[in-house]
């Protein structure tokens, strides 16, 4: 099958890729960009493990396919931390224990810094609908909460 | 282990929340999960599933396949071992179908090719003839006279005479006099209690990499709970020695008991020989449920008398676990746990192991507990309501104590259930005020804990670091509480410790990360590999200093000469003695390898509010409190996590998660927008309490906490539903049809 | 599959026109790559619209209603305050959508031409008296909402139609819409029922016009005229509630499925009809809920 070029910005990195028109965002991030930090936890939009920013909105990379990424910005989870410099929220995520295994912590990351942009004092309610998407089955959610509304309380001050 | 070599308190380390080791790497992308490997030259592998629950396979042409650019190898049945028994056998039959597939989902072929793109293209031209047989999932179908056999070899010799042969294994046990128990009482309820199967619904896909060559020899990366059963198994089912396979537990992502067995990890070897290069292999999420790990669906009878003041005369339990297509439903474990936390005099338990057409079920966090807890704490709930009792004050009354004899034979050392009802009592909890429309309700729960083969080796390097390695895969921080513990024994900094999940080529067996065994069997064993090391400083230092080794103590991370006898001497650092050890006799390591078999049973209690919509039925969980027994918390927020994160699934699996099958006997909700795991929002904050009543088995007094959490939530929401809208659920999960149905049954 | 991104929607006609085998159009995605991957449909053609001029925007016109773009997604309605001001209950339909990243993406296009009978916006469209605009191979039409779904999965749209805006009506005085759906979790569910409710009151209060739309209860959309008319004249008194529950639930004919039962999804559009509609009375009578 004929394979479509694509350039686009990930990261802030100018890439280029070929890949095949069924290929999905997320599956080009993985196999082919090495970037591996977004997880396929369901393939269909359910589990957010995948979430990523396309122009600043948060997606599913999963339901993007890779051919549409052509001429925007995507981020991802391996560009929160700037340099060393972890984000603020990546640092509580460590100190809360707000991860068990890990594989929910891309998605729940991205998506989290996401919200805090859109609204520096969410409250519980809204942190708790806002990651409705992202499903995290070792933790109950409660320090993923603690966590996040933790963040936006010390960024507000920082600010 | 003797108590005098227990160490109750005074911890320096022990006890403290630090960071996490794994932690940079996995809140920035950069750890390795299963799908994270890649190799040179790799194929992408696809499974091709049976459609049908229960059909013959008359033949597989692959031609059409191996026609197909880019596909590198096709493999069925025939590419492994032939005429395994036992265990294996069943595993491999599961991996594999061979002569029937039993199931929807149950693997029939499978594919290599150079895309993943083409794998699933392939897989669709694999031609498969089936002659579809007539199929059964329901438990108490299956046991029924005329229910469809599966396989008429596969009951044991527990099996009494007259079953039906999808009966494949029995147990019964008990003590004291049942009828008399029962004739003793002012108030007996007998009542039958169904359960759905659920799914453990870790977030990470089964995944692997394989890689083996002609020679027999192999290497396999892969998401696991336990990589030494992946490799012995993989190498019995792909016929080379074990040794021979090396086996690499990636990060994983979730098990809770899952990833204690192989699915595609066999079928990567197989495809991976074939093709001669390295094959991964990444389920759908629909695999993994169709194919993967459910519990067991149960169907329960239970029948206990109490006296008015609240005693417990005498209790009865049948339990009929419906495991999938092979042998191995938990059910002595739902017929061990189920009165455990109850001194009884008058008990008996009988336990039915049925096969039906559903996957072959895997272990869930305390395997068969939840369900058997779930029928027995709701006919308790009834016992105390009708008797107008308080459900605490009940439950202290006849709990069991260090040396009640257990229902389930053994008396029972130090134990804390007590002290978790006493502080669900005394909780702020359990006295606050309800809204209209809520009800609270309490549940107990137990679990074994488990021991199991385990090795480590902690080795110092000259700066005075140390490097440990253990062989079970960490999934919920464990390496945070081996360094703990390491750093207690070796009185050096947390930081200067760092912990590795081993690979099967590098240390000796290890159990599976599983029986809520981490912490305490490797805990133990580091505690003991540190203890080795210990020993070893202390002789170097004896050495040096010119006196008898005994006459050297290890004292915050120093050798000290032990009192004005032995002489006068500094202290010696450890990083000192690391520093020659290259001169005064090579390196210092410690190892540990044993059967710990001092796992400390665990008990909890859990307070509910739950609230439910008359109208529709809906219930939502408004607060929550666990209280468990850890016996010692060496790494407090992660105990508290495993507690919460119990009663979050205890939560899914009272009231919306379950395996849905068709008429067909297909799986209807294999996506995760129809299998319903609690979402962020559905959830309050978990409030959580910490008991500690040390373990005897232990030297910190750790208890496993991973699983305990999740027995009490089922009986815990049933009961605070029927607190709230008036009417008792005997079947889970209590969805909002099944509610809604028994409102308009009461009137 | 081949894939395409026209510019223009005639020209994505014209794609659709000449394609053979299974078309799609892509909007958000997120019904079409769900397929795509779990092997349900492997379209053979792929046409992108996004690309097309305006598909993005939202505009208001003097006469007070509204046209959407084919490509704008759940959020952007959310994050519209006019358009959530004027048409509360067609905006939170749509948020009710999957998560907040399937808003990223989702639209009102796609919903309604997936044609799944539990979409949540379609119910909101219909009541609402939303049309399309269609431009096919030989020109453009205007069609209601009401009239896209057939049956399960088909729409009325001929081969080469593509769905070119969305039009909303104006607002007018004293009227208010409202959407509900039952789930059995807060979120990440697809609706069991769906039930909204657009009306208008005189300055008494009492209901002049009235549509009620039903969703998951029927093979399409359902809109319940017998619903509307137990509304009508009434100011919502309990003995109207009871008519409109009694007639939504009569109108229904479910299906059992995993999602629910007939008995279950019956018995709740009544209940949902009676909650819904009260909440788009109090939005007409100027209520901020
Ligand atoms: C996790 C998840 C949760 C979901 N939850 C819900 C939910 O709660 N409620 C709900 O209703 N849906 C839900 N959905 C389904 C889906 O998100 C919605 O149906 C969505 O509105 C589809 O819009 P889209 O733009 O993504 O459509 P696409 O996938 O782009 O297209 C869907 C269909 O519409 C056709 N189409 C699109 N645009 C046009 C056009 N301009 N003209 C003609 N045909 C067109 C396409 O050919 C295709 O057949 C969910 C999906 C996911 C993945
Ligand atoms: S992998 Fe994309 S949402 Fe699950
Ligand atoms: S930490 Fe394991 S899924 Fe969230």
């Amino acid at each position: 099958m004929k394979k479509i070029h694509v350039t686009t910005t990930v990261n802030d990195d100018n890439v280029e890729f070929l890949c095949d028109p069924r290929e999905t965002l997320l599956d080009v991030l993985r196999d082919r960009l090495n970037l591996t930090g977004a997880k396929e936890g369901c393939g269909t939009g359910d589990c957010g493990a995948c979430s990523v920013t396309v122009d600043g909105r948060l997606v599913c990379s999963c339901l993007v396919l890779g051919a549409e990424a052509e001429g925007k910005k995507i981020a991802t989870v391996e560009g929160i931390a700037k340099g060393e410099e972890l984000h603020p929220l990546q640092h509580k995520f460590i100190e809360y224990a707000a991860l068990q295994c890990g594989i929910c912590t891309p998605g729940i990351l991205v998506a989290a810094k996401s919200l805090l942009e859109k609204n520096p004092d969410p409250t519980e309610t809204e942190v708790r609908y806002w990651l409705a998407g992202n499903l995290c089955r070792c933790t109950g959610y409660d320090k993923i909460i603690r966590a996040v509304m933790d963040t936006a309380a010390d960024m507000r001050e920082a600010s | 282990m003797a108590l005098d070599d227990q160490k109750p308190s005074g911890f320096k380390f022990v006890g403290t929340s630090p960071d996490r080791p794994d932690g940079l790497d996995k809140v920035t992308g950069r750890a390795r999960f299963g799908a994270d490997a890649y190799a040179p030259g790799m194929l992408h592998g696809a499974v091709v599933r049976s459609p049908h629950a229960h059909a013959r396979i008359i033949r597989i042409d692959t031609s059409k396949a191996e026609a197909l650019e880019g596909v590198k190898a096709v493999v069925t049945r025939a590419d492994f071992v032939d005429g395994l028994q036992g265990e294996f056998g069943f595993v491999l039959e599961n991996v594999m179908a061979g002569e029937k597939a039993l199931y929807d989902g149950h693997a029939v072929a499978a594919v290599a090719a150079s895309s993943q793109l083409i794998a699933r293209d392939a897989v669709k031209l694999v031609e498969v003839e089936y002659e579809v047989l007539p199929h059964v999932t329901d438990v108490d179908a299956a046991m029924a006279e005329n229910a469809p056999v599966l396989n008429d070899s596969y009951a044991d010799a527990s099996v009494p005479a007259g079953h039906h042969p999808n009966v494949v294994r029995y147990h019964d046990s008990g003590h004291g006099d049942i009828d008399a128990g029962f004739a003793e009482a002012d108030l007996v309820i007998e009542d039958s209690f169904k359960t759905e199967a659920t799914h453990q619904g870790y977030i990470e896909p089964h995944a692997c990499l394989a890689s083996l060559g002609g020679d027999g020899k192999g290497e396999l990366w892969c998401t696991t709970q336990g990589h030494w059963i992946a490799q012995k198994t993989c190498a019995a089912l792909v016929g080379i020695d074990t040794s021979q396979l090396r086996v690499t537990a990636s990060e994983i992502g979730g098990g809770f008991g899952g990833k204690t067995t192989v699915f595609i990890e066999p079928v990567a070897l197989a495809l991976s020989r074939k093709a001669n290069r390295p094959v991964k292999i990444v389920m759908t999420r629909s695999e993994v449920f169709r194919a993967t790990g459910p519990t067991s669906s149960t169907s329960m009878d239970i029948k206990i008398g109490m006296k008015k003041d609240g005693t417990i005369t005498a209790a009865q339990g049948i339990f009929r676990l419906q495991g999938g297509a092979f042998p191995g439903a938990p059910m002595e474990f739902s017929a061990m746990c189920a009165f455990a936390p109850y001194a009884l005099a008058n008990v008996h338990q009988v336990g039915y192991d049925v096969i039906s057409n559903r996957p072959k079920q895997a272990a869930y966090r305390a395997p068969g507990a939840p369900m058997a807890s779930f029928a027995v704490e709701s006919v308790i709930d009834e016992l105390c309501s009708q008797l107008d009792l308080d459900p605490i004050d009940v439950r202290l009354k006849n709990a069991s104590r260090e040396g009640t004899k257990a229902s389930y034979g053994p008396k029972f050392e130090r134990i804390g259930l007590v002290e978790t009802l006493e502080a669900a009592k005394a909780h702020p909890h359990y006295s606050a005020p309800l809204e209209p429309g809520q009800g609270r309700g309490i549940s107990c729960g137990f679990w074994f804990n488990h021991g199991g083969e385990t090795s480590v080796s902690l080795a110092l390097s000259e700066d005075g670091t140390c490097q440990i390695s253990v062989g079970t895969p960490d999934i919920g921080g464990s390496r945070a509480s081996m360094a703990l513990m390491a750093a207690e024994e070796l009185g050096i900094p947390y930081e200067n410790i760092r912990v590795t999940i081993a690979d099967t080529a590098t240390l000796g067996y290890n159990d599976v990360s599983h029986g809520s065994r981490v912490t305490y069997a490797s805990g133990l064993a580091t505690i003991k590999a540190a203890k080795d090391a210990v020993g070893k400083l202390c002789k170097r230092a004896a050495a040096k200093w010119g006196i008898p080794e005994d006459a050297v103590y290890w004292e915050d991370g120093c050798a000290k000469p032990s009192g004005a006898n032995a002489g006068n001497f500094d202290p010696m650092p450890l990083a000192k003695i690391t520093k020659s050890m290259g001169r005064t006799g090579g390196p210092i390591s410690g190892h540990f390898e044993a059967t710990p078999e001092g796992a400390g049973v665990s008990f909890g209690t859990h307070i509910v509010d739950a609230e439910v919509d008359p109208e529709t039925g809906k219930t939502a969980v408004v607060r929550y409190t666990v209280i468990q027994d850890a016996g010692k918390a060496i790494h407090p927020s992660y105990v508290e996590g495993q507690f919460q994160g119990g009663a979050a699934q205890g939560i899914g699996w009272a009231l919306n998660e379950e395996y849905i099958y068709g008429e067909d006997g297909r799986l209807q909700n294999s996506i995760f927008l129809d299998y319903r795991v609690p979402v962020a929002s559905d959830l309050p904050m978990i409030d959580t309490v910490i008991v500690e009543v040390p373990n005897p088995g232990h030297p910190y007094g750790v208890r496993g906490v991973g699983e305990t959490g999740i027995v009490p939530p089922l009986a815990a929401i049933a009961n605070a539903v029927s607190a709230a809208a008036g009417v008792r659920l005997r079947h889970l999960p209590m969805s909002p049809p099944r509610i809604l149905r028994a409102l308009k049954d009461k009137g | 599959m081949q894939y395409h991104r026209p510019t223009s929607f005639n020209e994505a006609a014209a794609l659709a026109n000449q394609a053979t085998g299974e078309t799609r159009f892509l909007a958000g995605g997120t019904d079409v790559l769900v397929q795509l991957r779990a092997d349900i449909v492997t379209p053979d053609t792929l046409i992108d619209i996004k690309s097309i001029p305006g598909v993005g925007d939202i505009s208001q016109a003097p006469d007070g209603s509204w046209t959407i773009g084919i490509a704008v997604p759940g959020a952007e309605m959310r994050e519209h305050v006019q358009l959530g001001q004027d048409w509360p209950g067609l905006v939170e339909a749509m948020d009710l959508i999957g998560s907040t990243q399937v808003q990223g993406r989702a639209t009102l296009v796609g919903n309604l031409c997936n044609g799944s009978p539990a979409a949540d916006s379609v119910p909101a469209m219909v009541a609402a008296g939303v049309e399309l605009s269609v431009t096919g191979p030989t020109g453009n039409r205007r069609i209601a909402a009401v009239d896209v779904p057939v049956a399960p999965g088909r729409t009325s749209l001929a081969k080469g139609e593509v769905v070119s805006a969305v039009h909303v009506p104006a607002r007018g005085t004293n009227a208010g819409d409202a959407y509900l759906r039952f789930i059995p979790r807060t979120e990440m569910d697809i609706a069991v029922v769906g039930c909204a409710v657009n009306l208008s009151l005189d300055t008494e209060g009492t209901v002049t016009a009235a549509r009620v739309a039903l969703g998951a209860v029927a093979p399409t959309v359902l809109l319940v005229e017998d619903a509307a008319n137990a509304l009508i004249g009434s100011s919502l008194d309990d003995k109207a509630l009871d008519r409109l529950a009694s007639a939504a639930s009569a109108a229904c004919n479910p299906i059992s499925d995993k999602r629910g039962t007939v008995e279950f999804r019956t018995h709740v559009a009544g209940v949902l009809a009676k909650r819904t509609a009260k909440i788009a009375y109090a939005r007409a009578q100027g209520e901020n809920t």
